[in-house]
């Protein structure tokens, strides 16, 4: 890496934790009771929102009403998605003149966009209206971030209290998420992005002729707008379909630099609203130190492999060495204004963060370097993970740590003084086993059936990364594509839909289960016999029971797919 | 405000304890000092019997209560189907058939250790109960009908409420209560204990056990217990492991481990797919053993016995545990509740010190307070004749001609007439109106030394000889030895201890403080014990106590975890989850510690099973798929000699695995008194570090062995 590329890394890791040290606070106080922090600002706007969706703001719900809503306010924006996709030849804000979407592709795209995940089987300025960008999809950007975090503040709430019955109200959670945090911060982010070359129009696109007198047509559209938050809310889906490797998206090693920091921000930045939550700062860090262990590590192994380029090459005496004026490394697949490195660590930012924006194409990179990121995925998303979904994935891990090695101090295991028992352990059992289930169970299925096999772009083991990569991002909610994959087709917009759904839903529904066994309880107040959350041994043991579950589930298709083939090089 | 005497009331408005705390230096922790008894582990007749069993446990209905094991018993159906097939198959070489005959062999084996392991820690509980079913031999009871009649009725057929007559030498008949006379009753059969016992009606020492035997007096025992329903035959069941329950801790663990084997088996599953996709299509032998390797089958196989060994640990301390979830309870609890006589400090008070009055002799006084006490044979009494012989050699004497005088609750003194010497020793006012009667004055004196000796938490008795107040004895509740460490290390393990005593605040203080509780309750009535329980749970708080009266039974019930004394009530022993046969309050803090240790053995063998599975992966991915793809070779850094040695000797490891922690299991991991953070670093160190490394050098050696012996 160049010296640059250090400086980048260095400022990139100061922003992170200066960023979690002061947004962390304010999160906290946005979901904590009473009017919270610009609560005179805010309240008129929210008593709108209020008055508009019909809820009492002070009536709190149990968990099975809280996860009934959450349930509702999805399959609503499933509902609208779909519905504006299947019309949008009709609706205004439609200057290409881009027809409807097809039924398994808009099923696809609603359920996509609603569990945060944005995969996309389209290509955006080509298939989407400005209406559609604008209206449905941008809309879930903010609102399926929004349910992210309201269930992960709904589980801490399960932490915290004691012996209630009520996790908090899914509707002030969510609006306050999109008014107080969301909509503000992707404000700023817009303007810094259109200020730094980032498109932001209305315009159908323009018809040019190039030089060498062929004819091209140039998108336009509000992209700074929907690249804000396209990264803060962890969503990921590009406006074009080349995404952030779009130099309209994602002009210059700035911006591509500010995205990654703004898809690492709230993520980060909960750890510290969920020590201040409950009342330990340390174990706030002792999440944020676990993810920032995962999202180092897999980024490492990303940065490394691709600057270190192809073996191949290397033995051939071909230089590819990254210097100022060559990118160098493994070079396919990458824009040349961001080089190896920083395509590295965007990629490991954006599948550890389920964001999935890419300003590369994950399917060029070498073996290992294109496994950093599947393996990000399979983590779970917790490195740190989408916004919310990283909280509280990590969190259903901690539960599983506590169990496991709780038993080891001789006392029935607890975390932050609620005992861990039957009901827990079952409910995060059925977290921990939902997503390999699809993503094994549906990559499995289709690496047998040909019509599915006939969608790889490759054979052999870079086959089968590829088709498990899809599944993975699917089931993960990350929503990044190798590439490499046709996804556009029944078979695939049917099963990756389903992946998304199982992804998001089997997991939220537990975790608001576990909210609600929880909130029962009362505390064990802590005592030298109580087993220690908030110290570095405990990080590791976190971070070992991550890798050692993840690892044993999926390190059979990792062994026949990436690692086979990396060591064939 | 009940108490206008001292600042540090003991009740609050609401009527609630206040509890006073005690600071105490941190001390260093040492070794539990009471040393754990020590069996063989392989008893031949009980290991003969847990073989036979091993295979009836084979019956599916019952191994599907395990769901991981039950996992591995079809697995090994499968295999052996396989195999059977195989046998006929002219295509299948013969090295194949060898390979799937001996993983079939070694998957039936780790089914039947994992009944083995079962079965030994069942077969300690049988032996036990076979030897107490010897007592329970039927006898014919002599039942005092009303007018006086006496019946003959067997035992079986006794109802709740007869009164028998058991005379000496006679087998009490069943559980009851002495309604009248006293006896010294031969309990041996329940206790081990030889010693008699004094039973008697009236007050806490009135229960008396179905199978023992009174040996003299005579005394008539109401019944209170239905025949089959006695506290023997609790007992039977309870050490047979007859109806064992799973506890909580059990059933979560289980629900772990039954995701886990899902998770598994899903991995598995669907790698054959990849695997075809690949072009190396699985042998079903080798995902089955790929899944049995996987799965969580260490911790699977012994999760039971560990639970049954723990019960077991305390039936070895004597201490009938009614149910597995009162023993797990013991490793949660943070408050221990002690009494204070009996538990911390022994049972009587006892003399420390003589302090004469101005103008006497401490000698003079020595010997006018040995002259008083010689016919007193209360322990205190007693204490001031040794405290006597200790500090100024007096010996004994003979009491020729003197006229005893005995201490009457209204007199509330005692002494002894000799030679015109009178001289009497007792409570201060007693004395004091006694020597201004006899004409004598009270030196100011007095009341200095005995308000000192109240404020140390002594108690003072006055001495006097005929009209002259001598001085005074301190009498001070002893410390048993040893509790201060005691306590040291339950506060090492996060575990807050409270004295109970009915002593004012300031006598209790100096007790906590030289005991070295954490926090006491002075003038505690029996509702204030009650009070103290529920005030502690309301803040999350398990809490454990003992006790032995009719009066703590509410308490007994109230507790997470009550220990009754076996020498106690019916009441008691009825409200408690556990009785103490040895009658010895200490022994909580080694309940706990059992507790304790049966929870740790628990999570170091599930950390050390997951730990496992990553050298077993290593052996055997590459051995799937060396084949098809070579290059995975590098995957093999054990370098095992073959695929098929490598699957072989990951299959044989994870059965041979289980026999080499049967012992642990039955024992308990090693439990030293120690924080949470130390015992977890420990723990996480020997059994996460260690399950992760072991394989890899157990899978090696085996892998070794059976090259040699032509495996390929």
């Amino acid at each position: 890496m160049t010296a640059p590329g250090w400086v980048q890394l260095a400022v990139l890791l100061v922003s992170i934790v200066v960023g979690t040290r002061l947004l962390g606070p304010y999160l906290a106080g946005v979901f904590s009771e009473g009017p919270g922090p610009g609560g005179r600002f805010f309240e008129p706007i929210e008593r709108v929102v209020y008055r508009l969706l019909g809820v009492d703001p002070r009536r709190e719900q149990r968990w099975n009403v809280y996860a009934l809503s959450v349930l509702a306010f999805s399959l609503c924006s499933v509902l609208v998605v779909y519905v504006v996709q299947r019309l949008q030849e009709w609706l205004p804000l439609n200057p290409s003149g881009v027809s409807n979407v097809p039924a398994p592709l808009a099923f696809n795209t609603a359920v996509s966009f609603t569990t945060n995940t944005n995969w996309q089987n389209y290509s955006g300025e080509s298939t989407m209206s400005h209406l559609t960008q604008m209206a449905a999809l941008t809309v879930q950007n903010f609102a399926s971030a929004a349910v992210g975090l309201a269930v992960a503040v709904a589980l801490i709430r399960g932490l915290v209290r004691r012996k209630r019955s009520t996790i908090g109200s899914f509707w002030v959670d969510i609006t306050r998420g999109v008014v107080r945090v969301l909509l503000p911060m992707a404000t700023v982010a817009a303007l810094v992005f259109a200020a730094n070359g980032v498109v932001q129009n209305l315009s159908g696109g323009t018809s040019a002729t190039t030089v060498e007198g062929a004819s091209q047509w140039i998108p336009g559209g509000p992209m700074a707008s929907q690249e804000a938050i396209k990264e803060l809310g962890t969503n990921g889906g590009g406006f074009v379909n080349a995404n952030s490797a779009h130099p309209f998206e994602n002009p210059n090693g700035f911006t591509n630099l500010f995205e990654i920091f703004l898809l690492l921000l709230i993520p980060f930045a909960l750890t510290y609203a969920y020590g201040r939550m409950v009342k330990d700062q340390r174990q706030g860090w002792v999440v944020f130190a676990a993810m920032v262990v995962l999202w180092a590590a897999t980024a490492a192994l990303a940065v490394t492999m691709e600057v270190h380029g192809n073996p191949e090459l290397t033995a051939r005496a071909i230089d590819q060495t990254v210097t100022a004026e060559s990118p160098g490394g493994n070079a396919e697949g990458k824009e040349v204004r961001f080089g190896p490195a920083a395509s590295g660590l965007y990629a490991a930012s954006t599948t550890g963060t389920s964001t999935g924006a890419v300003d590369s194409m994950h399917d060029s990179y070498t073996p290992l370097g294109g496994m950093a990121p599947l393996v990000n995925m399979m983590l779970g998303e917790v490195s740190p993970g989408g916004v919310g979904a990283g909280l509280y994935g990590m969190l259903v891990f901690v539960l599983t740590a506590v169990f496991i090695a709780g038993l080891m101090v001789g006392r029935t295991p607890e975390y932050l003084g609620k005992k861990i028992q039957a009901n827990e352990i079952k409910l995060v059992v059925v977290y921990i086993l939902a997503v390999p289930l699809v993503v094994l169970g549906f990559t499995g299925v289709s690496m047998v059936l040909s019509g599915p096999l006939s969608s790889l772009l490759n054979t052999g083991p870079h086959g089968l990364t590829e088709m498990t990569y899809a599944f993975t991002s699917a089931g993960n909610n990350n929503g990044s594509a190798f590439a490499g994959l046709t996804g556009n087709t029944d078979w695939f917009n049917t099963t990756l839909g389903l992946a998304m759904l199982v992804g998001r839903f089997v997991l939220i529904i537990p975790v608001l289960a576990i909210a609600g066994s929880l909130v029962r309880k009362q505390t064990v107040p802590p005592s030298a016999g109580t087993f220690p959350t908030g110290t570095p041994l405990f990080t590791v043991l976190l971070v070992g029971v991550v890798v050692i579950v993840v690892g044993l589930t999926y390190f059979p298709v990792l062994a026949l797919g990436p690692i086979v083939e990396h060591l064939s090089l | 405000m009940s108490d206008p005497i001292d600042p540090t009331v003991t009740h609050d408005e609401e009527g609630a304890p206040v509890l006073t705390h005690v600071e105490h230096p941190e001390a260093p922790v040492e070794e539990n000092p009471l040393k754990k008894q020590k069996r063989s582990m392989v008893d031949p007749a009980i290991v003969r019997v847990a073989v036979g069993d091993s295979f009836t446990k084979l019956d599916p209905r019952r191994m599907a209560k395990n769901p991981v094991m039950f996992v591995v018993e079809v697995g090994s159906v499968l295999t052996t189907l396989v195999l059977v097939r195989d046998v006929f198959s002219s295509t299948v070489t013969t090295n194949d058939k060898v390979f799937t005959a001996l993983v079939a062999v070694w998957l039936w084996f780790t089914v039947l250790f994992a009944n083995f392991a079962e079965a030994m820690a069942e077969g300690r509980g049988k032996a036990q109960a076979d030897s107490l079913r010897k007592a329970r031999s039927d006898t014919v009871a002599d039942v005092r009908r009303p007018g006086g009649v006496i019946d003959q009725v067997p035992s079986p057929q006794l109802q709740v409420g007869d009164e028998c007559v058991v005379v000496a030498g006679g087998l009490i008949p069943g559980d009851g209560e002495v309604v009248e006379g006293i006896a010294s009753v031969d309990e041996s059969a329940i206790t081990g204990e030889s010693a008699p016992v004094i039973r008697e009606s009236g007050g806490d020492r009135s229960a008396v056990t179905g199978g023992t035997r009174v040996l003299s007096d005579e005394i008539v025992v109401r019944i209170t217990a239905k025949p089959g329903e006695t506290f023997l035959d609790r007992m039977i069941s309870l050490v047979e492991g007859a109806n064992r329950q799973k506890t909580p801790n059990e059933i979560a663990l289980n629900i772990l481990l039954a995701g886990l084997t899902l998770i598994f088996l899903l991995a598995v599953v669907t790698l054959q797919p990849f695997a075809v996709y690949s072009g190396a299509e699985q042998k079903v032998v080798v995902l089955v053993a790929l899944l049995v390797c996987l799965i969580p089958t260490t911790i699977g196989a012994l999760l039971s016995a560990i639970g049954i060994a723990g019960m077991d640990r305390m039936v070895q301390r004597n201490v009938l545990a009614m149910s597995g979830r009162a023993v797990e309870a013991a490793g949660d609890v943070s408050t221990l509740l002690l009494d204070k006589t009996g538990t911390i400090t022994l049972g009587n008070r006892q003399a420390a010190a003589f302090i004469p009055m101005p103008g006497v002799s401490e000698a003079e006084l020595a010997d006018a307070a040995q002259l008083s006490s010689l016919a007193d044979e209360t322990p205190e009494g007693r204490s001031v004749v040794v405290l006597a012989k200790e500090r100024y050699g007096l010996r004994e004497r003979e009491l020729a001609g003197a006229e005893l005088v005995a201490f009457t609750a209204q007199t509330r003194m005692s002494g002894v007439d000799l030679d015109g010497r009178r001289i009497r020793k007792g409570a201060g006012d007693a004395l004091k109106a006694w020597v201004v009667e006899q004409g004598g004055a009270v030196p100011p004196e007095l009341d200095v030394q005995t308000s000192a000796i109240a404020t140390q938490g002594g108690t003072p008795l006055v001495v006097a000889e005929n009209g002259r107040v001598l001085g005074v004895i301190q009498l001070k509740d002893v410390v048993k030895q040893g509790m201060a460490e005691r306590f040291d290390q339950l506060r090492a393990m996060g575990i807050r201890t409270v004295m109970i005593t009915g002593d004012n605040p300031l006598t209790a203080q100096a007790i906590a403080e030289e005991a070295g509780v954490d926090d006491f309750l002075a003038e505690a009535r029996p509702e204030d014990k009650m009070a103290l329980i529920k005030a502690e749970q309301e803040g999350g708080r398990l809490v454990a106590m003992t006790g032995d009266g009719t009066n703590d039974a509410p308490a007994l019930a109230q507790a997470d975890v009550g220990v009754a004394m076996n020498t106690g009530t019916q009441a008691a022993k009825e409200a408690g989850n556990m009785v103490d046969l040895d009658s010895n309050p200490t022994k909580l803090i080694e309940i706990v510690e059992i507790g304790k240790q049966l929870l740790i053995t628990r999570g170091s063998l599930t950390t050390f099973s997951i730990a496992n599975d990553v050298a077993k992966y290593f052996a055997i991915i590459p051995a799937m798929f060396v084949v098809v793809f070579p290059q995975l070779e590098t995957l093999n850094i054990m370098k095992l000699s073959s695929p098929n040695s490598a699957i072989l000797s990951a299959v044989v490891f994870n059965a041979l695995i289980i026999v080499a922690l049967i012992p642990l299991a039955l024992r308990g991991v090693r439990f030293k008194a120690a924080g949470a953070a130390a015992v977890l670093r420990r723990n996480l160190l020997i059994y996460g570090v260690g399950g992760l490394i072991a394989p890899f050098i157990g899978i090696k050696l085996i892998d070794v062995v059976i090259t040699a012996l032509g495996v390929r």
